[in-house]
């Protein structure tokens, strides 16, 4: 149908990188972990482009994206674990459901807090952010399985280079249909001006929250693949390093692109990594000294600059 | 009886938190006032405060009331080159950018004193300069250390209110809130007063550490983050901007967390404060003490 | 029946009382004229009535509707629009689509239809880049589809902001000091851009302006305001002559 015919050369080329990357790690070239590293990047990709409808496209600063993506995590991870899902066919219904859930309370949280104007609403997003953290810490209270503090263990290994990658295609598909359509202009126009939106009929609010609870779903099946791809869980993935990680990245790759949000996400994935294995041991950890040193120097460099403007 | 005791006894332990939070939340409305901007790294501040006198109290013997006075230089003086190397070239950039630039200093401090050579990111014992004493009044019980606590702060808000009702820099840093422009119409020197807000934001935050690390004296370079949450939304709660607000609102925030751990269960004791923070948000957004502000 | 009728609004902010009363009638393809010292409220009429401002007091009825509470979104559909003093255009978007935002919340499609790509979202896409070209030509601005909204001089940016507004078929159509800033030769453009679209679009107009030589050449009736009241109205020869207005104007140049 239609869809895939106007999506012809994404999908070629979607094809082409597919088979490129599939030899590369056939033929053995790269490690075990680089595969997962990849991997990881896709599901990052995927959660910040999420952020990027939310923020970039919408104009919504939310500090607390990395919550939608520990809600997805944490719900793929209990229903995969207690249902001892072991199909990829029975996975992608339980994908969109963590998707789903995580959307939902994105709904829900929107409706009070997307009225706040922007300090506020980072604000909102901040604290429920933390909350998500306190519960997640908490988690092991409401069933033994989620394991609390000390970390979701023996969920199940789902996530195949395969199966991401088809979902983060398609869902950057639908993506880009919705941004190259009339939304993502509402979405863009809100963005520029919310009276002038409204003079012209536009119902922000309903627009804002659309915004919000997608990219929260996106979130939540990135999550979800996150889950079962590395197979244990710890609140501490979920906190305020890792939307702000998400937010480097939408910044950085120019708000309002989502290629730039693709190419940005394989960028700092490929540099947080290539630091943790070209850096020796005991100086690991001054990767979390450096990167809020870059996201000062780069606020400082392109204060403005990080706008793009928007494509038709 | 006994419950009306234990109430009381809630109260001061609440009273007791509060009055830290409420320090800490004056350095976030005071610079919410004038710029804006929420500081994120104003919780860290606090950290730096217990960890400063932490080191002196461990490394030198030197009466305590000098620790105090020497934290509060340093931490003042750490706020200040925050502002001047971190804010004040973004003084007219989007507020987001000033927001993210923020949570980077924030980061930078945690992840940089939790360093292996540094202080570690492990919990670190405080000591306590003095013996705690605990008079037994019959209702309740209170402590000298809650007895110093009060007293500090009750003395900290009074100076801080001296400062910004009787002073000139006080009206200066009421008029920058206000209005920025206008007053530096009016001759006001935007970056002088930017500055000495600050450094009392975080004098009063590095005090907030110390008392914190005497009443609960285990530290750790990420103490300043839940704190430094709670007096923000305490803050918000108050009516942002307004510093009568962030002091009822530190208080507040302290007794709910105490009653809610006392009487509900300590896990939800955090879950409260966010409870807290949406029912603001959705009811009255400016806070306690503050203004309704109508559409454009 | 009258396009719009608006009784006793008042509105106060603080202690100060912007509106104080204000009572007028538009009928229906006739074009209104408001003007006033600075200060008289006259913005915050068109805020009251556009549902930016809550009335404190009266009401306001469009075609026999009452529209005192409907929030500012729900009026386009209804037939409002409206143009701001401090001009507000989507800045960071092309001139296109400015002009294109506006048709398509009116005539669009639904979100399952632009996700799949459907027939009817090529259709109604297809329309409304049609119907977004003839206004921006009819508005001289082609050539310039693809500028973003604040490269255009300002003039243009002000007629712009006018076809934005009209691009959503409205029975009636508010604009709010669209001279302000303009020298005297595009005063005079953007007079004759205003009696094209009476002629060309059947509607009413309610105009807020200082500029005198535009106002009086285009309203069938003018209302005068200050301090939040009505102190006369009648047809712009009645106006011009009458002593309050005159007195209100004090000091002021009358072209």
């Amino acid at each position: 149908m239609n869809f895939f015919w106007e999506a012809r050369k994404v999908i070629l080329l979607s094809v082409l990188i597919y088979l490129s990357v599939k030899a590369i790690f056939f033929f053995g070239y790269v490690s075990q972990y680089i595969e997962q590293i990849t991997l990881y990047a896709l599901i990052v990709i995927l959660a910040s482009l999420g952020l990027n409808v939310i923020y970039g496209y919408t104009g919504q600063f939310s500090l607390g994206h990395a919550a939608f993506y520990g809600i997805g995590a944490y719900v793929s991870a209990y229903l995969t674990k207690i249902f001892s899902i072991e199909n990829i066919f029975a996975y992608i219904p339980i994908l969109f459901i963590s998707g789903a859930a995580a959307g939902l309370i994105g709904y829900l949280i929107g409706i009070p807090i997307l009225r706040l104007r922007d300090d506020f609403l980072a604000i909102a997003t901040l604290g429920f952010g933390t909350l998500v953290r306190v519960l997640l810490d908490n988690s092991d209270k409401f069933s033994e399985v989620f394991g609390g503090s000390r970390g979701f263990v023996g969920i199940p290994r789902l996530t195949t280079f395969e199966l991401a990658f088809v979902i983060v295609i398609f869902l950057i598909l639908i993506t880009h249909n919705l941004i190259y359509s009339r939304y993502g202009l509402f979405w863009r126009c809100i963005k520029n001006d919310e009276l002038a939106s409204a003079s012209i009929g536009i119902n922000t609010f309903s627009m804002k929250l659309m915004a919000f609870t997608y990219g929260c779903f996106l979130a939540g099946i990135g999550g979800a693949l996150y889950a079962n791809l590395y197979t244990f869980l710890h609140p501490s993935n979920f906190d305020i390093l890792k939307s702000i990680d998400f937010l480097i990245i939408v910044i950085v790759g120019g708000m309002g692109s989502i290629a730039g949000t693709i190419y940005a996400g394989l960028i700092w994935v490929g540099f947080i990594e290539g630091l943790r294995i070209v850096l020796p041991a005991e100086v690991v950890d001054l990767r979390w000294v450096f990167i809020p040193l870059l996201l000062i120097a780069l606020m400082m460099w392109k204060p403005y600059g990080l706008m793009t403007k928007g494509r038709n | 009886m006994e419950l009306l005791g234990y109430i009381f006894q809630q109260c001061i332990n609440g009273l007791q938190l509060g009055a830290v939070y409420a320090l800490i939340a004056l350095g976030y409305t005071m610079v919410y006032g004038v710029l804006r901007l929420i500081n994120f790294a104003h919780g860290d501040i606090f950290m730096l405060g217990a960890f400063i006198a932490y080191y002196l109290l461990s490394r030198f013997t030197l009466p305590i009331y000098v620790v105090f006075v020497l934290t509060m230089i340093c931490t003042a003086l750490a706020g200040y080159i925050i502002e001047k190397v971190a804010y004040k070239p973004l003084r007219n950039a989007p507020k987001i950018s000033l927001l993210i630039t923020a949570v980077g200093v924030s980061l930078f401090l945690e992840y940089f004193l939790s360093l292996k050579a540094v202080f570690t990111p492990n919990y670190i014992a405080f000591p306590r300069p003095f013996e705690v004493e605990a008079f037994d009044l019959s209702l309740f019980t209170i402590t000298n250390v809650q007895l110093i606590i009060f007293s500090i702060t009750g003395v900290s808000l009074g100076l801080l209110y001296l400062l910004v009702y009787k002073t000139k820099q006080g009206t200066a840093m009421r008029a920058v809130s206000y209005d920025k422009e206008i007053a530096s119409l009016m001759g006001i020197n935007i970056d002088a007063t930017v500055s000495l807000t600050f450094i009392v934001g975080a004098s009063l935050a590095g005090v907030g550490g110390i008392l914190y690390g005497i009443a609960y004296p285990q530290i750790n370079v990420f103490m300043g983050v839940m704190p430094g949450i709670k007096s923000f939304i305490a803050a918000v709660l108050g009516g942002i901007g307004i510093i009568h607000g962030a002091v009822l609102g530190g208080f507040i925030i302290g007794l709910s967390e105490v009653f809610v751990s006392a009487f509900l269960s300590s896990t939800f004791r955090d879950g409260v404060i966010f409870v807290i923070l949406f029912l603001v948000l959705l009811l009255k957004p400016t806070g306690i003490f503050g203004k309704r502000i109508d559409k454009v | 029946m009258n396009a719009l009728e608006v009784e006793g609004l008042e509105k106060s902010f603080g202690g100060v009382k912007a509106v104080d009363g204000i009572s007028f009638v538009v009928e229906e393809g006739k074009t209104v004229g408001i003007i006033g010292p600075n200060g008289a409220g006259k913005t915050t009429v068109f805020n009251l009535i556009t549902g930016f401002y809550r009335v404190d007091r009266g009401r306001i009825l469009f075609y026999g509707k009452n529209i005192t509470r409907t929030q500012p979104y729900k009026l386009p559909h209804l037939g409002i629009a409206r143009t701001f003093q401090n001009l507000r255009l989507f800045s960071n978007l092309s001139v296109f689509e400015n002009v294109l935002s506006a048709i398509l919340k009116k005539d669009g499609y639904n979100v399952v239809s632009s996700v799949f790509r459907t027939a009817d979202y090529f259709m109604k896409e297809g329309k409304a880049e049609k119907k977004a070209r003839e206004l921006i030509e009819f508005f001289q601005l082609s050539g310039k589809e693809n500028y973003p909204a604040n490269n255009l001089p300002y003039g243009e940016q002000r007629r712009l902001e006018i076809a934005r507004a009209l691009a959503l078929q409205p029975k009636i159509l508010l604009v709010d000091e669209p001279g302000a800033g303009m020298n005297p030769r595009e005063v005079q453009d953007l007079l004759q851009t205003l009696r094209e679209v009476k002629e060309r679009f059947s509607l009413s107009i309610v105009i807020i302006e200082h500029q005198m030589g535009l106002v009086m050449n285009i309203s069938d009736k003018v209302v005068v305001m200050d301090f939040g009241e009505k102190i006369m109205e009648g047809t712009p020869g009645e106006v011009k002559k009458d002593k309050r207005v005159i007195e209100a104007y004090l000091g002021e140049e009358f072209i």
